[in-house]
């Protein structure tokens, strides 16, 4: 199925994700900050990526920037986690090259409802 | 530790991280100012609160939620986290842990005693805040209070252009939307710029969706939720008026309808396709259609004819030469132009060009019959004076052939005619000791084979007798006596300037002038001759001709700077000549194709073309009959339709080529003479190979 990278500074949401995208067939990697996760999307193609924003070392928004700009990444669809209904957020977010986000807390049913969303 | 409990990782994250928040409170405790000290503790309280929620620490979450809120003030440097601060978030982390390990040993008004305090200090905006007010779940599941519509609804979609950057899929937000019901998908590619300006990362098309399901507003407006705000979205319920049209303009005419799926993802750029050749204009063949040619003919002998002395048919089909040239350059130029108007203009006019050059050559086509009527009465003659009984035989004089090659036939058939009379169909002895029937016959005969026109004469004659003709060429030392030589390369001997193989110079044949003759004015036609012959049986003359001389299809090549064409018709196959090849062939010019060997020239040498030559050099296979020989150019350009102008006098001795033509941008390029490349090759061939056994 999808090959999916998280990037989340929480081990628990990485597991989270992992729990509830794995036994949906979906090969999950990860990562623990921007830096990371950029490095990973430099040598490997994703079919969805799912990050947090606020991370230390590189955030979020840095990090999408930095996969915008990378040709592998055009149209690869990435969506942010974001405790905050801020429009503002979302707009730089969007701005910066996310797809789309999915709100925290999330339940198992929101997440497989986004991912089959954008990985189709 | 396959089964890791997901509330245990929690657990052991938050411990970290409030070990953490304490180290930095008590560190920005000390550096108040520090902006990193309170981006670590808000990203750190971010994470506790959202995992909390995650693994249903509500109470975790909501504390956090409102312990963060109070702290994003301090980040967004409206406060300074001063000591006060410091020890009330202190506290508030303790109580974090304590809600964490044992919610029950806490209440939850202590909680809210130190948020409201957190608020006083941060913002003076008073206690409240406490509690989940903030914490509805933004659920992403559409909201239940489904208010059915009747039919379902009319959704006019359209994107900004730049959609795609960012990782959305538009047609699967289109299948997405059929996953709730049934729907009917039209795509307007009525903004779709034209092809050269088009950017394929960016989407033009418009979608105007009929759903027919009874679904809410809401469940259509989820599917665009992360896109709401790069979208025009129009939601009406079926049966209303369409979606705004200034909105989604849908002009039907631009519609494109696309059956579900939406698959197509390219946008087909097409300007309207002009309207179909009116009924009876000649479609624009590729060369002109014989049947279609014979068809005009018959009815014309039903209905009227009209008499046009011929210098007004060559002074029209001048004329449409200069035509197509001149259509030639207006379709280079509008292929580099990026107005539709004019490329649509130029493909009307290419359409018109070709339909008009095809009518004119229709008009010029003559059947051979009119050319075979006049050998009757020179076979009878000839028959009576050698008193050889000969019964002639015409076969396919509905063939058509352009006026002027027609005449310029007739000549060389009257040499061949003549020679099969007189050298092919033996004397009455010879035939009746032969068993052979006392009348002879002679076939001449014209058929179609593909754009060629195929004209033999063929006698039941003895055949050539190949001994003598090599004889002859051994005494006229035309060969080496004893010369490997087959069959066939001895009777190209045959046409050979002044070779005749005649014991009695009769007064019609045998001089030696004639068949040399013949081979060059048919050459000249670029047509080609051969010869076969089945001792006893009789011989056979086949000549091959273009159906035109005026207009041929042509390959543009390219030698250095300059630009050549060859009859396409000559053409067998293109091949790239590689490294392996160029060095096998060293000084021997040989390409193995398909395990034959094939002589090559190297038109580079032929033209003394300056400069270097291409990396990948291309060879064309071009033959006569069964010669073949490779060319080797620098580029191959593609099929060009050539107008082909002869040489002037001046360049009357100029061989290898054999006419030029006008390029579309208004350059010329010379017509390659395939018979003189194919007998210059054949000859380096021989002389390698000679070299080779010496």
């Amino acid at each position: 199925m999808a090959n999916i990278l998280t990037v989340d500074d929480s081990p628990s949401v990485r597991q989270m994700i992992k729990l509830v995208l794995g036994p949906a067939g979906h090969q999950v990697s990860e990562a623990a900050d921007g830096s990371e996760g950029l490095g990973k999307a430099r040598g490997q193609r994703y079919d969805l990526v799912i990050t947090d924003l606020n991370m230390p070392v590189m955030n979020g928004l840095e990090m999408i920037r930095g996969m915008r700009a990378l040709p592998s990444f055009t149209g690869v669809p990435i969506v942010f986690l974001t405790t905050e209904s801020d429009d503002a957020v979302k707009q730089e977010a969007k701005a910066a090259g996310a797809t789309g986000w999915i709100t925290k807390p999330f339940k198992p049913e929101q997440l497989l409802a986004v991912v089959a969303k954008l990985v189709r | 530790m396959m089964d890791l409990d997901p509330t245990e990782i929690f657990r052991q994250e938050a411990a970290e991280l409030l070990e953490t928040l304490e180290t930095v409170l008590l560190d920005l405790g000390q550096r108040p100012g520090d902006g990193d000290l309170v981006d670590a503790a808000f990203r750190a309280l971010h994470t506790i609160k959202g995992s909390g929620a995650m693994f249903g620490f509500d109470r975790v979450a909501a504390f956090t939620h409102d312990f963060e809120t109070a702290f994003d003030l301090i980040r967004k440097g409206r406060i300074v986290a001063d000591h006060e601060i410091v020890t009330v978030s202190l506290s508030a982390k303790d109580y974090i842990r304590t809600l964490i390990e044992d919610p029950d040993s806490t209440d939850a008004i202590i909680g809210e005693a130190i948020v409201a305090e957190l608020h006083r200090l941060v913002s003076g905006l008073g206690s409240g805040g406490a509690g989940a007010e903030a914490h509805e779940p933004e659920a992403a599941a559409p909201p239940a209070e489904a208010s059915p519509e009747e039919a379902g609804w009319a959704i006019g979609i359209a994107f900004n252009p730049d959609i795609l950057r960012n990782g959305t899929n538009p047609l699967g937000l289109l299948d997405e939307l059929r996953d709730l019901g049934p729907c009917e998908v039209v795509a307007d590619l009525g903004a779709v710029p034209e092809l050269a300006a088009l950017d394929p990362e960016h989407c033009f098309i418009r979608w105007t969706v009929r759903l027919h399901a009874p679904c809410p507003r809401e469940a259509v407006e989820d599917v665009f939720m992360f896109v709401s705000d790069e979208m025009t979205l129009t939601i009406a319920p079926l049966g209303e008026a369409a979606p705004d049209a200034a909105e989604a303009p849908m002009p039907a005419a631009q519609a494109a309808a696309i059956s579900a799926p939406p698959a197509r993802k390219t946008p087909a750029a097409k300007t309207p396709v002009p309207a179909k050749p009116a009924a009876g204009e000649a479609p624009a063949a590729e060369r002109p259609a014989p049947d279609k040619a014979e068809h005009n003919r018959r009815s014309d002998d039903k209905g009227s004819t009209v008499r046009v002395q011929a210098e007004r048919l060559d002074e029209l089909m001048d004329r449409v030469g200069e035509l197509v040239i001149a259509q030639a350059r207006l379709s280079q130029l509008a292929h580099v132009s990026n107005d539709l108007a004019i490329k649509a203009i130029a493909e009307e006019v290419e359409r018109l060009a070709s339909g008009l050059r095809d009518t004119t050559m229709g008009v010029r086509m003559v059947p051979m019959g009119t050319l075979f009527a006049r050998f009757r009465r020179l076979v009878h003659d000839l028959s009576r004076d050698l008193s050889k009984p000969v019964e002639f035989v015409t076969v396919g004089e509905d063939t058509e052939m352009d006026k002027t090659m027609i005449e310029r036939l007739a000549d060389p058939l009257v040499h061949l005619i003549r020679n099969a009379i007189d050298h092919g169909i033996e004397n009455a002895e010879a035939r009746a000791a032969a068993g052979k029937p006392a009348t002879g016959r002679i076939e001449l005969s014209a058929r179609y084979v593909g754009a060629q026109v195929l004209v033999s004469v063929q006698d039941d004659g003895g055949g050539l007798d190949t001994a003598r003709i090599r004889a002859k060429a051994e005494e006229n030392g035309l060969i080496q006596p004893g010369a490997a030589l087959s069959e066939h390369e001895i009777h190209q001997f045959l046409f050979h300037p002044g070779f005749s193989t005649a014991r009695t110079i009769s007064a019609l044949s045998g001089r030696g002038v004639g068949m040399d003759v013949v081979k060059r004015t048919i050459e000249a036609m670029r047509g080609s001759i051969d010869l076969t012959t089945v001792p006893g049986l009789g011989s056979s003359v086949t000549l091959r001709l273009p159906l035109t001389l005026a207009i041929i299809d042509g390959l543009l090549i390219r030698v250095g700077e300059g630009r050549y064409i060859i009859p396409l018709s000559a053409v067998e196959e293109c091949l790239e000549l590689t490294p392996a090849d160029e060095n096998r062939s060293r000084g021997r010019s040989f390409l193995s194709v398909r395990g034959e060997l094939v002589p090559f020239l190297r038109l580079r040498d032929q033209f003394d073309a300056a400069g270097q030559p291409d990396p990948h050099q291309k060879v064309i296979i071009i033959s006569t009959g069964e010669m073949r020989v490779g060319l080797v150019a620098d580029q191959i350009i593609g099929s060009h339709q050539t107008v082909i102008k002869s040489l002037s006098k001046l360049h009357a001795d100029v061989t290898m080529f054999s006419g030029a033509t006008i390029l579309g941008d208004g350059s010329a390029a010379l017509i390659l003479d395939v018979a003189q490349l194919v007998g210059l090759g054949q000859g380096r061939a021989e002389t390698d190979k000679t070299m080779e056994a010496a």
